[in-house]
């Protein structure tokens, strides 16, 4: 079975982004940019299910500008086999979804792991819409992933605890937090990833249009919360929660 | 404008954050109520007492007895031919869906909107809320999911619906439900109490973490909430996570136990009303945004506060 797992450059996630003055946007000008830490755990999970001898072969494949290569070197150092770019910049996560859907028709994948959502435009479609248009099953939000002959049991992080389906395989999963923890790539395999294959395509090479559907009017700061006071101990704690009317 | 909102429930009661999508869908306009489920008439009779909403379509069929997206979105698909909006909860159960139907119907999804700014624009935060964003839609019809704490919950009674019976393609034949391992809470629920005391890592492990949170938080019948560092060390199971890989809380008193106070927790609940840190450092970040704060170390603090409440 072909694994083929969808990464996104991103800002770091231990930066603090900063909204520009000017109000387009957020400042990605000289910031540290990694792969989505969701996209990490997807890969983690390809390679894990191809080292239990689920899979054969993983793909990587990377919407996004030119320097997205990095991050699909970082996906090939951890483990995946090849890699794909699609060149493009800002593509929102329908015409993401759609560009997906096309590579799938080609390269037939048994499974499609993908972060649950991007650290920032937290949108969290990208995965649950390449389903619906490749009308394959979806399993979201996963904590857990079992393949069991040609069905994929995912365990899915819900409201109030867990849940469990079973997906008829070709099937769509989305990763979360606790599925696993992703390895460091090694530095002999960092200068492996160097020689694998890594395809350059365009949406025009897929006949998809990714045109933006949504238009930001702005960006701002959100509002900000101002330190309050210090209380000294624990009795003016307890004056302060009574006044509040918490205490009796 | 005539909007559908999709009605979480788990076929016996409704959930609370339905009632805040109803408040959303209000303000585009007319606002009908999709009940998907089986043997669900007990959650079809409380979405018509929901006042503001005109029509109950509801969908009772065994393939939608466990909502799975493949049988869910083209049945909501094809309401979709009647309506112009369809707003979901931004709960794990409406985010699941949402976007399955946004596709099907070639809409790129407007997710986790706190704000309706006029018919085709809304408000929502990015960069795990450090930053708020207002887009436009140029999409004939609108797919949305709604942050539940942005909007004030519209009133569970005074309405009279009419109620009416839908039936969609019903099952894929593509998945099925296995189980549910759903956690029975002996506290209020995170996202819909009016007290949350969270605790961090420095709780040291579960036991710990339960024997100094919990009787706290029993004594104010409070819910208990957990940072990623917390949960991370497996003090707490992760339903417990507050920040923006778990739940968005925003209570009237969110009192934070030695909690540090890390950009992805803060987004979780910096909207409280008012926030109480406990922590024995100083600097902690999360000083800066806590209301009352009190310096020390919560071995000794906590329980000299729980015993003097």
């Amino acid at each position: 079975m072909k694994i083929l797992v969808p990464v996104k450059r991103v800002i770091d996630y231990n930066v603090k982004p900063r909204v520009k003055p000017d109000g387009t946007g957020v400042d990605l000008s000289n910031v540290k940019m990694s792969m989505n830490p969701f996209d990490e755990i997807a890969v983690e999970e390809a390679i894990r299910l191809k080292e239990k001898g689920a899979a054969n072969e993983i793909v990587a494949v990377s919407i996004g500008p030119d320097k997205a290569q990095e991050t699909l070197r970082t996906a090939l150092a951890m483990g995946a086999d090849r890699a794909i770019l699609v060149v493009a910049e800002d593509v929102e996560p329908l015409g993401v979804a759609k560009i997906l859907a096309k590579i799938v028709e080609e390269e037939a994948p048994g499974l499609v792991i993908l972060g649950k959502q991007a650290i920032d435009d937290d949108s969290n479609q990208t995965g649950q819409m390449l389903a619906a248009l490749t009308g394959r099953p979806q399993g979201t939000f996963a904590s857990k992933v079992e393949v069991k002959g040609d069905a994929v049991e995912v365990t899915r992080e819900v409201d109030g605890g867990l849940e469990t389906v079973s997906l008829k395989t070709p099937a769509i999963v989305t990763t979360d937090l606790r599925l696993n923890e992703p390895r460091y790539a090694s530095l002999p395999n960092i200068m492996k990833a160097k020689s694998k294959p890594l395809a350059q395509k365009t949406p025009a090479d897929y006949g998809v249009d990714v045109s933006p559907r949504l238009k930001t009017l702005k960006v701002a700061e959100p509002p900000v919360r101002s330190a309050g006071i210090k209380v000294a101990d624990v009795d003016a704690l307890v004056a302060k929660l009574k006044e509040m009317g918490v205490a009796g | 404008m005539k909007t559908l909102v999709y009605v979480e429930h788990d076929n016996a009661s409704m959930k609370d954050a339905t009632l805040a999508v109803v408040t959303a869908a209000s303000q585009l306009g007319e606002v009908h109520a999709l009940v998907a489920g089986h043997n669900c008439g007990a959650v079809a009779d409380a979405a018509a007492k929901i006042a503001g909403i005109s029509k109950v379509h509801v969908a009772d069929n065994a393939a939608y007895a466990n909502q799975l997206a493949e049988n869910v979105a083209p049945l909501v698909a094809d309401l979709m031919g009647h309506h112009d909006a369809v707003l979901f909860p931004a709960t794990a159960h409406g985010k699941n869906i949402a976007p399955r139907v946004a596709a099907q119907l070639d809409v790129m999804q407007i997710s986790d909107i706190l704000s309706v700014e006029s018919a085709d624009t809304f408000t929502r935060p990015i960069y795990a809320g450090n930053a708020i964003a207002t887009v436009q839609s140029s999409d004939a019809k609108k797919v949305i999911t709604v942050r539940g704490t942005a909007f004030a919950k519209a009133e569970a009674t005074g309405g009279s619906a009419a109620v009416e019976a839908v039936s969609g393609p019903g099952d894929a034949g593509t998945s099925s439900f296995v189980g549910a391992e759903i956690v029975k809470l002996e506290r209020p629920e995170l996202t819909s109490a009016k007290i949350i005391v969270s605790g961090g890592r420095a709780l040291k492990d579960g036991p710990t973490f339960e024997a100094t949170i919990f009787p706290l938080a029993d004594k104010l019948g409070a819910a208990v909430g957990a940072s990623r560092a917390a949960v991370d060390a497996g003090y707490v199971p992760n339903d417990y996570q507050v920040g923006q890989t778990g739940k968005i809380v925003a209570p009237e008193v969110y009192i934070a136990v030695g909690i540090s106070g890390a950009i992805q927790h803060l987004a979780g609940m910096k909207d409280s009303k008012t926030i109480i840190a406990i922590n024995k450092d100083e600097d902690a970040p999360i000083f800066q945004v806590a209301d009352i704060g009190l310096v020390g170390d919560l071995f000794n603090v906590v329980p000299e506060l729980t015993g003097k409440l």
